[in-house]
């Protein structure tokens, strides 16, 4: 790569994110949350509690807001002069959204947060000197750190019994957050690689997908064009890629979102809204 | 027009040499007491922090979306103060405006100390302090590189260029000064000198290098110092959050440094003055034209502010309008007003002379402007975060006794190495003030030289007024 040829093809060095970025994508693991199935009943954050080692900080601290929730259920309340406020909370699942333009990428200073060719957004606990910066730039502020060594409060013995041994218990100083159970992705990469085929859709569950007992989460490779996933995205005509002013949807069967779609990070999560009706 | 002097243009060179050194000897009791404050000051620090290391991030009080507070107000606020010290000695000397002479040399101490205990701060709000070297590009086996995408990383390369920067800066021209002190030294003062001034003998070929040097680094250094405060913006200016995704941080940073640091001096320059009896050096001229100096920064900053705010206002960026309304009316309120009344009312004391000759009021006033800096960049920290784009997690938090413990112990150990250096090397620039008065004698000032000129001008032209068109 020579300078010369840099400084007349510049254009082609630089790809955005709507092209992959530098990304040769072999999955684009996706979600689709559908909000009208929600019931707030938390068992996908109990769920990734069990499945990926989160501390259990204790009342005070979780006051203080340093709890270590990566899978949230945020509840929300209609303002009372508003048409809806006698339907109760609505919650919203929130989780790491995995963008494609993740801004949490290109702030940390060690390279600890990086994207995979799986299309997520990895955080690699060992390389993290607990900057923090990942989790200021975050507009859902799903990046949890930990404030304090948990692994002696949180899991006394016998409880260290039930740290599932695939993933890492983290120490205090060092980032974390949602990973879309990269241990199961990881799994069932090896084992259709070992039966000489490639993943199909619903090998990979995650843990708050395989808990919710009204199947709102729906988890799979956005790029497999027969995933479930996928299907949905298409059928609510969510889309990949930077934001563009859409048409208003007029098709009330339209549900699909995906929040804070206008900040341009490309979050890998669709939300169907809630279905609302007069009583 | 009858212009006061600068300073005493027959004061004898010896005088200078002895006045000057006489501030390195016997320091008086009120020295030891403030040196034994600065220690409990800098222990109070280093207690909270060796329980913060041990224990965790959390004892400082920070959470969910707090994950920065007041360390990195703090560090911002000490980078501020560092750019005067270059302001004065580097660009005041570029423009050949003399007065900096008496003042540049402590201001100049001034930027080193501050930006020593700047850089604490970066390292005391890692969460993994013992991995800090990993940030700095240095070559490993496993060829792993800091990310070079990251304005903390582009932060560590230029505070650490700054701060050697102007530590040599700060050395190569005290050398001639340092050859003085050298000359009617004993003990171990004479060793030192010895060693540190290099052999200067003050012949003219080592005047020549020194001047080529002086002014390189003069050259090198102002760059820098716009440089290091951008950068130090761009922590906030790169990200996406409401309130710090501003395209004028940069600029808005920089005047904020210089006014911080302008204010600063001041300080000082009453404290030196009042302590080290420097009537003579440190005049009440020169105390005008630095509180002027502050006085013309202090407008551009607030006029900064004020674009700030209108850029926001009128954006119609529904994130950062919630924040602008926040900080004006929610619980940082308090903050945030007293931010604008320190640093856009409270300078408005330096527009009269008779408070600028006033070394008291204007050693409250300096108080005050610096209180409203370190306000501002609070206010620039702390409520983006408390409100962000997600509304769950809003949450406002002020700190705890940890976090407030380290940043009282900063102004401790800044004092105390001020102190240090106050006692070990002369605070008032010697060779530079005997130039400014060798050239005072003998050349008439830009000044007269002008109204000269001017009465020339108006005796030809037989009274008629220069007009302003065809100029």
């Amino acid at each position: 790569m020579s300078l010369k040829n840099i400084l007349e093809n510049w254009s082609a060095y630089r790809k955005g994110a709507e092209e992959g970025g530098h990304h040769q994508y072999e999955h684009q693991w996706g979600m689709a949350i559908d909000l009208d199935l929600c019931i707030g009943c938390n068992a996908c954050s109990t769920a990734c509690y069990a499945e990926n080692n989160l501390a259990v900080v204790g009342p005070e601290k979780f006051a203080k807001n340093q709890g270590m929730y990566w899978m949230r259920i945020e509840r929300y309340w209609d303002q009372m002069d508003e048409e809806f406020s006698e339907q109760g909370a609505s919650f919203l699942p929130m989780l790491c959204q995995n963008c494609h333009a993740a801004t949490c990428e290109p702030v940390c200073p060690v390279a600890a947060t990086y994207h995979t060719p799986d299309g997520l957004n990895a955080q690699v606990y060992n390389r993290c000197i607990g900057s923090r910066y990942c989790s200021n730039n975050c507009p859902y502020r799903v990046r949890y750190f930990n404030f304090y060594s948990y692994y002696e409060s949180s899991w006394p013995a016998p409880l260290h019994m039930q740290l599932n041994p695939d993933i890492t218990v983290r120490d205090k100083g060092v980032m974390e957050k949602c990973t879309f159970c990269v241990q199961r992705i990881r799994e069932a990469k090896d084992k259709a690689k070992m039966e000489n085929r490639s993943v199909r859709d619903g090998d990979v569950v995650t843990a708050c997908a395989q808990a919710c007992p009204t199947q709102a989460i729906v988890f799979g490779d956005t790029m497999d064009p027969e995933s479930r996933v996928a299907k949905l995205w298409r059928k609510h005509q969510v889309h990949r890629g930077p934001y563009t002013q859409r048409k208003p949807k007029t098709d009330p069967e339209l549900r699909g979102y995906r929040i804070f779609e206008e900040l341009n990070v490309d979050p890998s999560i669709m939300y169907l809204e809630r279905v609302r009706e007069e009583v | 027009m009858i212009q006061e002097k600068d300073i005493n243009e027959q004061i004898e060179w010896a005088k200078i040499n002895a006045d000057v050194m006489r501030s390195l000897e016997n320091p008086r009791m009120a020295y030891w007491v403030a040196v034994i404050i600065c220690l409990l000051m800098i222990s109070c620090a280093v207690v909270a922090e060796i329980y913060q290391y041990n224990v965790g991030m959390g004892v400082a009080g920070l959470n969910n979306p707090h994950m920065w507070d007041l360390y990195i107000a703090t560090f911002v606020f000490w980078i501020g103060m560092s750019h005067s010290g270059t302001l004065l000695s580097a660009i005041l000397h570029i423009i050949h405006a003399d007065w900096r002479k008496p003042i540049y040399r402590f201001a100049e101490a001034m930027t080193t100390f501050s930006l020593m205990t700047a850089g604490l701060f970066p390292i005391i709000h890692l969460g993994r302090v013992w991995n800090l070297y990993w940030v700095l590009p240095y070559v490993s086996d496993r060829g792993i590189w800091p990310n070079f995408r990251s304005p903390l990383s582009w932060d560590a390369f230029a505070i650490s260029t700054y701060l050697s920067a102007s530590m040599v800066f700060l050395y190569i021209g005290m050398i001639p000064d340092l050859a003085i002190c050298r000359d009617s030294a004993r003990g171990w003062r004479k060793k030192l000198y010895t060693v540190l001034s290099l052999g200067w003998r003050g012949d003219d070929r080592q005047w020549r290098n020194f001047r080529k040097t002086y002014l390189l680094l003069a050259c090198f250094l102002i760059p820098l110092a716009v440089s290091v405060h951008s950068i130090v913006s761009a922590d906030f200016a790169m990200s996406i959050m409401p309130g710090w995704h501003v395209t004028a941080f940069p600029p808005y940073f920089v005047a904020g440094a210089l006014y911080s640091g302008c204010a600063a001096i001041i300080t000082l320059f009453v404290l030196l003055r009042y302590f080290f009896r420097f009537e003579e050096y440190m005049t009440l001229p020169i105390m005008e034209k630095t509180a002027k100096l502050t006085f013309a920064i202090a407008m551009v900053w607030t006029y900064l502010t004020l674009i700030e705010f209108a850029s926001t206002w009128y954006g119609h960026n529904m994130y950062d309008k919630e924040v602008l309304i926040a900080k004006a009316t929610g619980p940082y309120a308090w903050v945030f007003w007293t931010m604008l009344f320190c640093g856009s009312v409270v300078p408005f004391a330096l527009a009269f002379k008779r408070l600028r000759r006033h070394m008291p009021t204007m050693f409250v006033v300096s108080l005050l402007l610096n209180l409203g800096m370190y306000f501002e960049r609070w206010m620039i920290v702390a409520p983006t975060l408390s409100l962000a784009h997600e509304p769950h997690q809003w949450n406002v938090m002020w700190g705890s006794i940890v976090q407030w413990a380290i940043v009282f112990g900063s102004f401790g150990w800044f004092g105390l190495l001020f102190l240090i250096f106050v006692k070990v090397f002369p605070s008032v620039s010697m060779y530079e003030v005997k130039e400014m008065i060798f050239h005072r004698r003998h050349h008439k000032d830009l000044v007269e030289i002008m109204e000269e000129h001017e009465a020339a001008m108006h005796h030809r032209k037989g009274g008629d007024k220069p007009g302003l068109e065809g100029a």
